[in-house]
This record gives C-alpha cells, sequence and structure tokens, in this order.
C-alpha cells in the first residue's frame, strides 16, 4: 500500500548570491510577488507556500499550472529531494522521479556502466542489475553500442538508452516531468506501450504536464499551482475547464477520446 | 538481495522488470537537534549500505581521467616517481643530506601529502560537482564525500608503488613496529571523509573558498616538513612552533615515522588524535546543522 502525504509543506530558496540582494530583489518583487524573508532578513524566493494534499494507491495526479509555478519543485520535493522548511512529508513505497532525460548519465563512460551506476544508485543488487542490463540492452536496441561511450551514440540511440533506464525500474510511486513524453509523437508504438505499463503498474502516479489530453487521459485527479500555492484541487474535468479556455478544454476532451 | 525476477515475454514486451521497494520515509522540516541528529545519523548508515556504488563510481572516476591512454592509471606512479627521483637528488645535493636517508623521506612524504593535498582540493567539490545527482535523486548525501577519499585511496594505491621501489633501491627496510601505521591510516580515512563534508558544505554556501583553501595548502606545504626534514629545525625557536603544534606534521609523522624508523615525539599521537576530534566535532556539527539545505545550496 503506497501513500505520500504532503502537509503544510513550504519550501522556500535562499537568495545569496551577490547583487541578487539588491538588483533581483526589486526585479522580481515588482513581477511577482514572492519574494519573502526568512527570520534572520535573508532574501528568499517562496518557492511553495503551504501545500496539504494526500495521495493513497489508486491516486493518479496531474499538475497545471504555468511556468514558474512550482510544479518541478513540487515533485522534487515528493521525491524527498527538497526537504521542506515547513511542514512534513510521509513517503509510503519506493518512488522514482523522472526529472530529467540525462538524469547523470556520463557521456564518457559506455552504455553498460551508465546501466549499472543507475542501478547502483537504485541500490539494486548484483542480479538485479544484469537484469536491467539485459532489458535495457534488449528494449533500447543499442547492441555492440553498449560497450562503446555514450557520447558515441547517435541522439536516437541516447534518448533510446535514457527512456529505457528511467522505464526499467518499476516504483510504487512514480513522479514524472513532462520531458518523458516531449518526444511522444516520435516514439515507437514499443515506447509508448512500456511507458503506458509502467504508469498503470505504479500504485501512485505523479505527472506535471502541459499537455491537457495526456492528463485528461492519465489522471483521475488534477491540482492547478500558481504562484507556489494550490490554486484548485478536483477531478480533471472541473480544474482543467477552470484553467484552460473552452476552446482549449474542448480540444483537449475531444483529444482525450479519440485516444482512448 | 532479492532473487532475479523471472521475465516472461510479456515482460520483454511491456515494461521493465526491475521493481524496487523501500523503507518508508518521513520528512519533518526538523527544528529539534535531536530530529536532525537523527536524520544526519541516517544518512551516515545509509551511505555504508551504498558501498558498492562508491566504490564502482570512484573506480569509473580513475578509469575516465586514463581512458584511452597507453599506460592508463599508471602515469599516476610514473609522474609521482619522475618528480620524487627529480627533487630528490636535486634536494638531497641542495641540503648537503644523504640520498639514502632523503629519498625514502621525499618519497614517503610527497606522496601522503599528494594525498592530503588532493583530498581538500576535491573535498571542496563533492557537493557542488554532483549536483545533477543530488537534485535528481534522493539519497545519502555523504555518500559524495565517501566518494573523494575512495577515489584518491586507489590514486595513493598507486603511488605507494613508487615507495616500494625507493625503499627496495635505498635498501630502507621499515622495522617491525611500523604496524601502528594501520590505526594511523585508519584515522586518516576517517579525517579524510570529516574534511570532505567539512570543506563541501562550506564550499557549496560560500563559493570563494575553494580558492583560499588552495591557499591555504600551498603555504601548508612549504611551512610544513614535507620537502625539508624535520631535524633542521630542532634547535630553533620557530621550529617549535612549525613541528609542535603543526597538525599536518602531526599527522603525516604518526605514518611517517615509524615507516622510516624514527621514534615518535610524545604526543605526537596525542596531537594527531586531538586535531582529529576537532575536525570531526567540526563536520559532524555542520552536516547535523545543515544537511537539508546543501541541496539548495548547490
Amino acid at each position: 500500500m503506497a501513500a505520500l502525504n504532503i502537509d503544510n509543506v513550504s519550501i522556500s530558496f535562499p537568495l545569496y548570491h551577490g547583487e541578487s540582494r539588491s538588483l533581483k530583489k526589486t526585479m522580481f518583487a515588482a513581477a511577482s510577488g514572492r519574494l519573502g524573508q526568512d527570520r534572520k532578513h535573508r532574501l528568499v524566493v517562496e518557492a511553495l507556500r503551504n501545500i496539504t494534499f494526500s495521495l493513497r494507491t489508486g491516486d493518479r495526479l496531474g499538475f497545471v499550472g504555468g511556468n514558474g509555478a512550482g510544479k518541478t519543485t513540487l515533485l522534487r520535493t515528493m521525491a524527498g529531494i527538497y526537504e521542506p522548511i515547513g511542514g512534513r512529508i510521509e513517503i509510503r513505497g519506493s518512488v522514482t522521479a523522472l526529472l530529467d532525460a540525462s538524469q547523470g548519465m556520463n557521456g564518457e563512460l559506455t552504455g553498460r556502466e551508465n546501466i549499472r551506476l543507475r542501478g547502483l544508485y537504485n541500490g539494486l543488487g548484483d542480479a538485479e542489475i544484469t537484469a536491467l542490463q539485459v532489458d535495457v540492452a534488449e528494449f533500447a536496441e543499442l547492441g555492440q553500442f553498449l560497450e562503446l561511450p555514450v557520447r558515441t551514440y547517435s541522439a536516437g540511440m541516447v534518448v533510446r538508452l535514457g527512456f529505457a533506464l528511467a522505464t526499467a525500474i518499476k516504483p510504487q510511486i512514480l513522479l514524472m516531468d513532462e520531458w518523458i513524453m516531449a518526444g511522444d509523437a516520435s516514439f515507437m508504438d514499443k515506447a509508448r506501450q512500456r511507458l503506458e505499463t509502467m504508469v498503470s503498474g505504479a500504485e501512485v502516479l505523479v505527472l506535471s504536464s502541459h499537455s491537457a489530453d495526456i492528463i485528461m487521459r492519465w489522471c483521475n485527479r488534477v491540482i492547478w499551482m500558481d504562484g507556489g500555492e494550490i490554486k484548485r484541487d478536483g477531478t480533471p474535468d472541473e480544474v482543467l475547464e477552470a484553467y484552460l479556455t473552452p476552446e482549449q478544454f474542448a480540444l483537449a476532451q475531444a483529444g482525450a477520446k479519440l485516444a482512448a | 538481495m532479492t532473487t532475479l525476477p523471472r521475465r516472461s515475454q510479456a515482460d520483454l514486451e511491456m515494461g521493465g522488470v526491475i521493481s524496487r521497494s523501500e523503507k518508508d520515509v518521513s520528512i519533518t522540516a526538523a527544528q529539534t537537534w535531536r530530529g536532525r541528529l537523527r536524520m544526519a545519523s541516517t544518512d551516515l548508515i545509509d551511505t555504508f549500505k551504498l558501498w558498492p556504488l562508491i566504490w564502482t563510481l570512484s573506480l569509473f572516476d580513475i578509469r575516465l581521467r586514463y581512458r584511452g591512454s597507453l599506460l592508463g592509471p599508471f602515469w599516476l606512479t610514473l609522474s609521482t616517481a619522475v618528480m620524487i627521483g627529480a627533487l630528490g637528488f636535486l634536494y638531497s645535493r641542495l641540503f648537503h643530506t644523504d640520498i639514502h636517508t632523503y629519498l625514502p623521506f621525499l618519497s614517503l612524504s610527497l606522496v601522503l601529502w599528494n594525498f592530503i593535498s588532493m583530498l581538500t582540493s576535491e573535498g571542496c567539490t563533492c557537493f557542488t560537482s554532483a549536483e545533477t545527482v543530488i537534485r535528481g535523486i534522493r539519497m545519502p548525501l555523504i555518500v559524495h564525500a565517501a566518494r573523494v577519499v575512495v577515489r584518491n585511496v586507489l590514486v595513493l594505491a598507486h603511488n605507494v608503488v613508487v615507495i616500494l621501489g625507493v625503499f627496495l633501491m635505498m635498501h630502507t627496510v621499515p622495522a617491525l613496529s611500523s604496524v601502528t601505521i594501520l590505526p594511523a591510516f585508519a584515522l586518516w580515512l576517517v579525517d579524510g571523509l570529516a574534511i570532505s563534508i567539512f570543506l563541501g558544505i562550506l564550499c557549496a554556501r560560500f563559493r570563494d573558498i575553494p580558492p583560499i583553501v588552495a591557499s591555504i595548502m600551498q603555504i601548508a606545504f612549504f611551512v610544513s616538513p614535507v620537502i625539508w626534514s624535520p631535524t633542521i629545525l630542532e634547535h630553533r625557536g620557530l621550529g617549535i612552533v612549525l613541528i609542535k603544534w603543526n597538525p599536518f606534521f602531526a599527522l603525516l609523522q604518526i605514518v611517517r615515522g615509524p615507516l622510516l624508523g624514527e621514534p615518535l615525539a610524545l604526543g605526537t599521537w596525542a596531537i594527531a588524535l586531538g586535531y582529529s576530534a576537532i575536525l570531526i566535532a567540526l563536520a559532524a556539527l555542520s552536516f547535523v546543522r545543515v544537511r537539508p539545505r546543501i541541496a539548495y545550496w548547490i
């Protein structure tokens, strides 16, 4: 039984570096009103403010919101990477956060070495790493290239390797940023199928995307983030109807129906 | 370790095979020292559990530096040998010392000093250079400091060959009492981890620290008895300060002294342990205090 509880969580980034105290301060403050001061009167960007929600097995949550609304920061917080300055996070179950495509892949190392490292980062044992290597090699169809440094790969091969690695380890709680759908059109059927299996296999899915039809298709709950706060929390239909313009909403509904 | 997961054709077509389970995590914005201490010790314990990762990362680091070169990591050995050979003959002339005693001293000192100085300079960047990993996956932070220590122990292992060569050539035979270098080196490893953590934190927060550390280490190299023998200063006033209260000297001496058959001055171990205790306390204190902030700073 996987669960994720976010209880009154706040995150703020300190701005330490020199000129940020003067120039950026005035600019940011004018633009967003999200600069604050902490107890010691240091300048901070309030990335998340008093976020509370909880997820249980079966929940499929989508985040929508403009750039800089705090979606990626919230994903990182839910993965336990950023520890909050206020509030509490409880994670029950294994978490994988797919936040960027390369995820620490090292171009100088061979494909096989990169797979091994990824396995070790996830705390896998030798037998599991061997299985991981077999699985990724088969899926990414790299053949002999597996023994060559990743920087010698074609762009397509790097994408295949990154995707195969990201989707090889099945977590109970899956946190995804939208990059994974970026090349959606160009993905082979195989890749789309693999991603969908992973998504349906995860007990809890959290997805951050600008694409409304993907959210409609995959999510049963949507949170609209704005300025580091939850603006709206509800079913995809009600939140998206408020978030999108009527034409966009109709288009997204049609798109989701078409795909389903 | 779990058993190999069963793989069916359906698995292959559909998706990844590895499922992962881990213990539950609860992160509270810890305001009390007790909560912070608990999180920091979990970090340390989890670091040891990730030993295979630390070892592989360090191994790949060394391999990458020399990938494509003919001699590979043995360039480490060779360049150290050339340096010690050249300096040894030059300085034994300049200082009018016997090369049979000077060369073993110099080889040991330089190799050990290299270890210290590389450790401090790479320790400075242990967190900042792991930025993508720290921001990509939740894992114990001490892993990154331990990686610096293990990597430098691997480099040291390549350079020890030069010391062995010099000792053989000069017929220097370490006394049986040299086994005390084992606890001494264990202390070095603990100190190495502590200095990496401490400098790593400091440099993640204040970006001006690495050049400052580099210049301090440069000065420390000249004022510590690394290329000159401590016996030169024995009867001069200044020498007492440079030798007696120099943390680098005490730490060098507990490894170097027994191997060269020099009796350790009374209190050398005490001074080495004292400075280590201060260093470890500083590292522990700062890590417990700011561990959750490191991800924000890098």
